[in-house]
């Protein structure tokens, strides 16, 4: 808290600071999950783990910069591919090979930035997806990572992450765990910083936010590169889990980008809580629908459109605006205080500096 | 004379491509909207015409006659149902709106007609030619497609410089309000460009089928190449798009003669090498 | 009753209030100005009578009927046509085509191509030049036309003078006799008091979203419209 003169910036709301116990329960749960679950529930946490991730680093391209991309699954295809080629074929151990196959994906972005940025927009979304073709097609193209049909991760390099299968779903769960509260923490860290607040400007006017200097070419790249950064690790991740790669399934615009998509849309675009409810309604929605293959995309889709054209905001815009619930306190809020009385109780309604436009 | 077959084999399936572009080419032009699920209206019309070529035993080409119209009155009422709703506010509703559509119709066709690949069956027409040298034949069917893609777009551009329809379309594209203001009712002037775009979508969609085998998940490949098609022949000019596809076409055509991995990848690298050197495309329509 | 009639108008661009309960009459035949600052509130009652602006269906009614809530294609047919602010011409349209699109609203009348170009010879000429060619005065007297394609009963005048040489402005001017004759209700937003002064049959003085002055100009003082005006 700022105490400057007649007002004070307050960050914090009492929203926030409770759900900031909430939050320390629900992390202590999950720390302290292998203790508890069957390597099933690691597994499905570590899914949901990587959609979360996914879906924070789209939320930031979307969200703030306008970067409606379409291509994430390149970033996601090229971690993947970037941890088969760095342990199968350099012999380097898996742990770090991960980061270094994130770190891969991100400096990837930035050639491929240079392209794409040319289109703006819609035109953007497709160039993205075209992007995220070539990688898939050219993969294909590179026999001693099994061309077109992929290839198995060599069992020397799983037993040298861990030496059984039980210890190896541990050590991928913590990983994953690392991953979906690191992306988390990576975001709402970034939207408190001076840059955060140049994004929650450019998401609200480009226009305005480059008139107050705001240099938008550049926080654009930024979350362009970081976005795809944690794609990629993304990727390292899941193809270790799943043990076997192949281009269609690491550069799967269904799994890797459609899904995140669904899953910001509904939950609320332009917020950090936006893409975690989101990620629970997806998982919610994907046991309930398990049984009716195609009619589960079917509903993802369609209510996709719904919640689009009936409530933009998300389900997380509904119930931030019914209830002025705010987890991740990344507004500052302007009080102004009357110095002839006492401060005003947390209970009356605080003057918003950095109100959103809609 | 091989190299020649396959640039005119390439040349000819640009114009599969250019049809493929010029609906999507029409919807952005009236109505800066990109309409993600393009390729997958595409797919739709190829299924349309297989139900009613199963159910009367018609020849696919002759199954026009009813598919046209009904992807008319589709997109007049997608458009008047749900598109003209994503228009007022900024660009993520239309694009993830046509997303969620693009998933929809992928989905509705694999539970009805399952992921089994399907095709047009056009009797002689299929495989017919005519030989033109010892290594150079242009098949009918080729050639057919070719031609109904040139004409298409020749009697798009007289619409939008010749009709007061085509007029609207113009004034809408360069300031909806002021349009309005001279009485023009936007939202069916945005749904006859809709209707317009499927009615050509329809046709492409029953060309590709008869050609090429397809099946529910061929649609966003289909949206990829019309857009590359686009961009290639440089924003607003139709027949700037016929020569993006016709080019497209070749480099698809050249790569695949090199290895059959680089078919569709030749494609894309002609497209983003157009992106990175001349980034309005080859035939952009003059500046305003 | 009047052709035009306004009762208790509010208006607002989102948060951004502009018209604060605007009370406003024209009659059949009349020419009416509206003057004032900048940022008065001229345009945004000219966009909400063409139905630019959603508001009231009751506020706004012409020839008896409530058209507040009616989409603007609706209104134009009503026979309501805009000139709006700074032209807005439509740049990929040749000039002729820029007429034409007037008369997409089918209203018939006496305004056809062959009398616009009577009343603008300038146009005449420069028929199949895109609008952008135009020079200044050349497309505010092809917005004139355009709206006086759709025939309508009551033409509306955004700011006509604007950005234009007093010698083009006189010209411009010199087509409102023309446009009355044919009984046309005209009423103007106009920045140049004097001209609009000129021009009117009435006026009303628009201040930060009030109408704070109405009358004939005869009637009215210079010191009382710089009151209205400026309200010092």
């Amino acid at each position: 808290m700022l105490r400057t003169g007649a007002y004070r910036i307050d960050r914090s709301t009492r929203a926030s600071r409770v759900a900031l116990a909430v939050a320390a329960v629900i992390v202590a749960a999950l720390l302290s999950l292998p203790l508890w679950g069957d390597s099933g529930d690691m597994r499905l946490a570590v899914e949901i783990f990587y959609y979360l991730a996914l879906a924070q680093a789209w939320n930031l391209l979307a969200g703030y910069t306008g970067l409606v991309s379409v291509g994430q699954q390149a970033y996601v295809g090229l971690g993947g591919y970037g941890f088969f080629a760095l342990t199968v074929l350099l012999g380097i151990a898996p742990l770090p090979a991960i980061a270094l196959a994130g770190i891969a994906a991100a400096v990837i972005a930035l050639p491929t930035a240079f392209v794409v940025f040319r289109l703006r927009g819609a035109y953007f979304a497709i160039g993205s997806w075209v992007v995220g073709e070539v990688f898939r097609l050219l993969l294909a193209l590179v026999k001693p990572l099994g061309g077109g049909t992929g290839m198995s991760l060599p069992v020397a390099v799983v037993l040298s992450l861990a030496p059984s299968r039980a210890a190896r779903d541990v050590v991928v769960y913590y990983l994953g765990l690392a991953l979906g509260a690191g992306a988390v923490s990576l975001v709402f860290l970034w939207l408190r910083s001076r840059q955060g607040l140049a994004l929650t400007a450019i998401r609200d006017s480009e226009r305005a936010a480059a008139s107050v200097g705001v240099d938008n070419r550049r926080t654009k790249l930024a979350v362009h590169i970081i976005a795809a950064g944690i794609a990629g690790l993304v990727g390292a991740l899941a193809f270790l889990e799943k043990l076997r790669i192949s281009p269609d399934a690491a550069f799967s615009v269904g799994d890797w980008t459609a899904n995140v998509i669904f899953i910001v849309v509904i939950g609320g675009i332009g917020s950090i809580e936006g893409p975690i409810l989101g990620t629970i309604v997806f998982f919610g929605l994907r046991a309930l629908l398990v049984d009716y293959g195609a009619w589960y995309l079917i509903t993802l889709g369609a209510l996709a459109v719904a919640v689009m054209l009936l409530a933009p905001q998300g389900l997380w815009g509904l119930l931030a605006r019914a209830f002025g619930w705010q987890f991740f306190p990344v507004q500052r809020r302007l009080r102004l205080l009357d110095l002839r009385q006492a401060p005003p109780k947390p209970s009356e309604a605080p003057i918003e500096a950095a109100h959103r436009e809609d | 004379m091989a190299w020649l077959n396959i640039i005119v084999q390439g040349a000819l399936l640009g114009g599969l491509y250019a049809l493929f572009a010029a609906g999507l080419s029409l919807m952005f032009g009236v109505m800066r909207l990109v309409n993600i699920a393009h390729g997958d209206l595409i797919v739709l019309s190829a299924y349309c015409a297989l139900v009613i070529v199963q159910a009367t035993g018609m020849h696919p080409l002759a199954s026009l006659v009813l598919v046209v119209p009904l992807m008319f009155a589709f997109g007049y009422g997608l458009q008047r149902g749900l598109l003209n709703f994503t228009l007022s506010g900024g660009i993520l509703p239309p694009l993830l709106v046509t997303f969620g559509l693009s998933v929809i119709i992928q989905n509705g066709l694999l539970e009805a007609f399952s992921a089994d690949s399907r095709r047009l069956q056009a009797g002689a027409l299929e495989t017919a030619s005519l030989r033109l040298g010892d290594q150079l034949a242009i098949g009918w069917l080729p050639a057919i497609v070719f031609i109904v893609a040139v004409a298409v777009i020749a009697l798009l551009e007289q619409l939008l410089y010749r009709t007061a329809l085509g007029r609207a379309f113009r004034a809408v594209s360069d300031d909806a309000d002021t349009a309005q203001l001279s009485g023009v009712e936007i939202r069916h002037v945005f749904a006859l460009a809709t209707a317009l775009a499927l009615a050509v979508v329809s046709l492409a969609g029953v060309l590709l089928a008869i050609r090429t085998n397809f099946d529910p998940s061929i649609g966003p490949a289909r949206l990829l190449y019309a857009f590359e098609a686009v961009i290639i022949g440089g924003l607003g000019s139709l027949w700037g798009t016929l020569a993006g596809g016709v080019l497209l076409g070749i480099a698809q055509s050249l790569g695949a003669a090199l290895d059959p991995g680089w078919e569709i990848l030749a494609g894309h690298i002609v497209f983003l090498l157009v992106l990175l050197l001349r980034p309005r495309g080859l035939f952009p329509k003059q500046a305003e | 009753m009047s052709l035009l009639e306004i009762r208790g108008l509010t208006a607002a661009y989102g948060d951004f209030q502009a018209l604060y309960g605007i009370d406003l009459k024209v009659e059949e035949g009349e020419t009416v100005a509206i003057i004032g600052a900048n940022g008065a509130g001229k345009t945004t009652l000219l966009r909400a009578i063409a139905g630019l602006l959603r508001t009231p269906p009751d506020c706004i009614r012409f020839d008896g009927a409530p058209i507040g809530s009616l989409a603007p294609s609706r209104i134009v047919r009503r026979g309501i046509a805009l000139v709006p602010e700074g032209r807005r011409l439509f740049p990929s349209l040749t000039v002729e085509e820029n007429l034409r699109m007037g008369a997409q609203s089918g209203r018939g009348g006496p305004w056809t191509l062959s009398r616009l170009y009577g009343l603008f010879p300038a146009l005449a000429a420069r028929r199949r030049a895109a609008a952008t060619a135009l020079s200044g005065g050349e497309q505010q007297m092809a917005a004139i036309g355009r709206a006086l394609m759709a025939n309508p009963r009551l033409l509306l005048c955004d700011e006509i003078s604007l950005g234009l040489a007093p010698r083009v402005i006189r010209d411009v001017y010199a087509a409102l006799p023309g446009i009355r004759a044919e009984g046309t209700t005209v009423l103007i937003v106009e920045q140049d008091t004097s001209r609009a002064l000129a021009e009117a049959d009435r006026v009303y003085c628009l201040q930060e979203g009030r109408v704070t002055l109405e009358g004939a100009p005869a009637a009215l003082t210079r010191e009382r419209i710089r009151l209205a005006y400026f309200g010092l």
